[in-house]
């Protein structure tokens, strides 16, 4: 692996882009970007969805998709990339520069073998022409990226796990040990705990090899966690770069002070999260003014005349914010002022006249040719009126499962459910008149609001109905009743008219809160409600969240895989793990002290910023 | 290699073994599920003499004198004296062992009529399966990398064409124009030897040929446009693999598994197209000489190529299914998630 260092000699970075611009047709993506890399470093990209990071990776390798065309100058290494006829690149790809895709589960050819994805790098070579010497390299390669285990060389995609197929994807990617990698989101859709490792691989990796590595990522402390400098991305621009350690301390650009405040943190529990209004605009939208304008809180009539350019403030610090050495003060005393703790006043442990308790829970589903699968075996817990308590596992822990069996849409196998005092373990079996009444004590919120939305109705009538089931409803649904559930929720009365397909994922999710709370719930189990929003976004979800808590003194069982989210929402945790309760406490104790083997493997996962983290 | 810790990962894969064994267990279900669908369609087959108009024995004497001696040997030889089901045992058993009885023109044996028209449908069949299968990959193959360009949409056109036109439609055109006014291609008889057969069967396998063939070109630039569009096709062309291989190992390989789904009908449609092309160019084939038999109600040689159609398509059926599960692994496993 030493060759790679051979290579390298030259003066210069590694990678230089200068001036990409990237645009579908006629529509700009982005506006013209300027990245460097230089060898041994590793870079991160930061954005939202859709701000561009992608496509400006695709970019750089040249492999656009039809009908996406970039301007502007790609040189890696002296080589000018955009000038080159594609059977050039063709060699410069895989071997020089290479790049990994955002989702884990479609990268690998679904036809063959999981070995042979690296075995084909390798036939080009004169040392591997016999098949033998291939295989051992492939073995060599899977070891390199902690795959020992000989069988998955023959394994199909599909048989593996999504961090399985990400570490051959990555051992793929670096057959032919190219000096820089690009990495589009490689931990993204994994689950928490293989998040961490395949983040720890990457690094290893990249240290090992000396390689240039360019992170895409939408978690800006992941990129402080890892990367030497960083690149704020927002519809399409830049809105600041510097070197990770002093944007942390100090961000510029009041975008990057909104992210880090708006990302949850772990170690604390803030007494409310700074959410940015809005949602992110489309590139076009924004072509002759700050894109952050309509979003920021200092924006001024100046930001709207054209486009802030990224000026320098000093060598290695850029931002787009034209107003920031006037800002600059406010900015620093909103992120100290963030960061101070609220401290929280936890309940005495007692459990008489707890509004929903389960007790000796077990389901099992009928797998695979007869298998019993057991989602959940033996779990008891209890939620307080008002309480607000999390529900913290990976995917298929068993969490989603025991949501559903709250709220009547599975029926346990064994074991008790009682809310507010009624037997509720099994819905057929209920009185209609006890149905009734847990139906209205206990809501449920789900991850996807889309699919619980009837795309034909409007909100106004989505809303409408759900008021006509509410307890003691004589009357239809007054325009002013909807209006004020709307209201509840942040939203204008004007959004009744609205269909669910033209709302953003988090009005959507307002929506069905709304429409939770039509029926006067004491209780809302949400299943991951804010996982498949934006960042920006899930924290203004997140303080609807809380603030409804305190009016409407209601009960939350938060079920999510994010630690980062429990611990801004819920006192009391349960840490559930192949369907069994393995810690329960505190939220402040568990996250803070974790006792579970389990427990301490997803808190060691959370990426934690330099500052908070001893040197 | 120092600190890897590949825990999850290893765990988290479920253990299945080589693909050997279950390829042999599907192969033969499935040929158990194919012996009863034949026996079926055997019994249909059988039930034609007792189900067409009128007595059995006259239905079987057809044209011959009807002599008490001729009467007396079809009985014998039908087991008409048996009970229904007794009559099939043995008239299945002689199936079985090539005997198809005879016709009822002219005395041969129905196994020896269908032998000798035999030669002229495979020759056909296999020639426009052929050109279904290359020429219609290849457009389609050519549209999808080509899409949005004049070539795209004149393939496309051809394509619509293809499938509002019937075979035989098609064939008179093709006869009228290659045949009867620029010459090139004779038009009627099927040649003899190899070269000449080829040089008949021309026109005709291309008449076969052009409506089955549009749905292929459909079916493989619609896949072809959607695997070029995958993630995997793109990480393939991230990591510098040669267009090639991107080509045969990916793109075309992925988006076969559709055209082989669609590959059993195409082959039953070209041999059930095989009847119209044979009588519209007067081709002494099987197909001409079933629609001869119906005309005659020739019931003996009816139930012979009847046979014969049922299980070639059950067997092209079977085949499809079984290099189906050759190409595509996750058949053969089932999905390991969701
Ligand atoms: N194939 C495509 N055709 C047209 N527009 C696209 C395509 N891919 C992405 N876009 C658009 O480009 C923008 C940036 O997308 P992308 O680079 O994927 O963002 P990110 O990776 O940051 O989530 C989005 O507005 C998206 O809708
Ligand atoms: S330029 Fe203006 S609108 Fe943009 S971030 Fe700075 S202050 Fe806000
Ligand atoms: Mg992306």
């Amino acid at each position: 692996m030493n060759a790679v260092v051979g290579r390298a000699g030259q003066e210069g970075p590694l990678l230089k882009v200068e001036g990409l611009a990237i645009s579908d047709g006629a529509v700009p993506i982005t506006t013209p970007l300027n990245i460097v890399v230089e060898r041994g470093e590793t870079i991160a990209i930061v954005g939202e969805s859709g701000s561009g990071k992608s496509l400006t990776a695709r970019a750089i390798a040249g492999i656009l998709p039809p009908g996406i065309n970039a301007t502007g100058a790609v040189t890696l290494d002296g080589v000018p990339l955009m000038r080159l006829a594609e059977s050039e690149l063709r060699k410069i790809r895989g071997s020089r520069m290479s790049m990994l895709m955002q989702d884990p589960f479609t990268m690998l050819n679904p036809l063959m073998r999981s070995g042979d994805h690296i075995d084909e790098m390798l036939r080009d070579r004169p040392e591997f022409a016999s098949r033998f010497a291939r295989a051992d390299e492939v073995k060599r390669r899977l070891a390199e990226v902690g795959i020992v285990d000989e069988d998955v060389a023959r394994r199909m995609p599909f048989q593996l796990s999504g961090g399985m197929c990400q570490r051959v994807a990555l051992a793929a990617a670096l057959a032919r040990d190219p000096e820089l990698l690009i990495a589009d989101e490689p931990s993204t859709a994994l689950d928490v705990t293989t998040q961490a490792e395949i983040i720890k691989l990457l690094r290893r990796v990249q240290r090992e090899r000396h390689m240039s590595l360019i992170l895409i990522t939408h978690n800006l402390r992941l990129a402080f966690s890892i990367c030497q400098r960083v690149y704020v991305l927002y519809a399409g621009s830049m809105l600041e770069v510097g070197d990770a350690a002093a944007v942390e301390r100090q961000p510029f650009h009041p975008y990057t002070l909104g992210l880090l405040l708006s990302e949850p943190p772990v170690d604390i529990r803030v007494p409310r999260l700074v959410a940015i209004r809005g949602s992110v605009p489309r590139a076009a939208d924004v072509l002759d003014s700050c894109g952050f304008a309509d979003r920021c809180d200092w924006a001024k009539q100046i930001c709207r005349t054209g486009k802030p350019p990224l000026t320098a403030l000093d060598a290695s610090r850029f931002t787009a914010c034209i107003r920031q050495d006037e800002i600059q003060g406010e900015l620093d005393a909103l992120r100290t002022a963030a960061l101070s703790a609220a401290p929280m006043t936890p309940r005495r442990g007692e459990t008489a006249g707890a509004l929903v308790r389960v007790h000796g829970l077990v389901k099992t589903f009928v797998g695979e040719r007869g298998r019993p699968i057991c989602a959940i075996k033996d779990v008891s817990l209890h939620i307080m009126p008002g309480e607000s308590v999390g529900l913290v596992g990976e995917s298929g822990s068993g969490k989603t499962t025991l949501g559903r069996c709250l709220v009547g849409l599975e029926t346990p196998t064994a074991g008790d459910i009682h809310v507010n005092g009624i037997a509720a373990a099994d819905f057929d079996a209920m009185a209609k008149a006890d149905r009734v009444r847990v139906r209205r004590t206990i809501q449920m919120i789900f991850q996807d609001p889309f699919s619980t939305l009837n795309p034909r109705h409007s909100v106004g009538q989505a809303l409408g109905e759900a008021l006509g089931a509410s307890a003691g409803a004589t009357s239809p649904a007054t325009a002013e009743r909807i209006a004020s559930l709307l209201a509840k929720v942040g939203l204008s009365a004007a959004y009744a008219t609205r269909r669910p397909a033209s709302l953003s994922g988090g009005e959507r999710q307002r929506v069905a809160i709304a429409r939770a709370l039509a029926v006067k719930p004491a209780i809302l189990v949400c299943d991951e409600p804010v996982s498949a929003l934006d960042l920006s976004v899930q924290a203004q979800v997140l303080n609807l969240f809380r603030h409804l808590q305190v009016e409407h003194e209601l009960s939350y069982l938060f079920i999510t895989h994010d630690l980062a989210v429990v611990r801004q929402i819920t006192e009391r945790i349960y840490v559930l793990y192949l369907g069994e309760i393995v810690e329960e406490g505190p939220t402040e104790r568990v996250i803070g002290n974790p006792q579970h083997p389990y427990t301490r493997r997803l808190v060691a996962s959370i990426p934690r910023s330099a500052i908070q983290r001893a040197p | 290699m120092h600190g890897a810790t590949p825990s999850t990962g290893s765990t988290a894969i479920s253990g299945r073994s080589g693909d050997g064994p279950s390829l042999v267990i599907f192969v033969t279900r499935r040929v158990a599920i194919t012996i009863p669908l034949l026996l079926l369609i055997s019994f249909g087959v059988f039930a034609l003499v007792h189900i067409a108009p009128g007595d059995p024995v006259r239905s079987l004497l057809g044209a011959r004198a009807s002599d008490p001696a001729t009467l007396a040997a079809i009985r014998a030889r039908y087991h008409l004296e048996d009970p229904f089901l007794v009559q099939y045992g043995y008239w299945l058993w002689q199936v079985i062992r090539g005997d198809l009885g005879v016709s009822i023109q002219g005395n041969r044996a129905v196994t020896s009529i269908i032998a000798d028209r035999l030669g002229v449908t495979i020759f056909l069949s296999l020639m426009s399966t052929t050109l279904v299968l290359g020429l219609g990959i290849l457009l389609g193959a050519v549209a999808a990398f080509r899409r949005g360009t004049r070539l795209d949409r004149a393939i496309v056109m051809f394509g619509v064409f293809g499938i509002s036109s019937p075979a035989f439609v098609t064939g008179i055109f093709l006869l009228y124009l290659f045949g009867v006014l620029l010459h090139w291609f004779p038009i009627f008889g099927p040649g003899r030897g190899f070269l000449d057969r080829a040089w008949h069967l021309t026109l005709p396998a291309f008449a076969l040929a052009i409506s089955v063939m549009a749905i292929v070109v459909k079916i493989t630039r619609a896949a072809m446009i959607e695997e070029l569009d995958r993630d995997y096709v793109t990480f393939a062309r991230a990591r510098g693999l040669s267009s090639r291989r991107i080509l045969f190992a990916y793109v075309l390989r992925n988006s076969l598994i559709p055209v082989v789904t669609a590959a059993g009908l195409v082959v039953v449609g070209i041999v059930a197209g095989a009847i119209y092309v044979e009588v519209t160019f007067s081709l002494p084939g099987l197909g001409a000489l079933t629609v001869d038999a119906i005309q005659k109600r020739d019931i003996p040689t009816i139930q012979g190529t009847t046979l014969l159609f049922s299980a070639f398509v059950l067997l092209v059926n079977l085949a499809v299914d079984v290099i189906y599960t050759v190409i595509d692994p996750r058949i053969r496993f089932g999905r390991v998630e969701s």
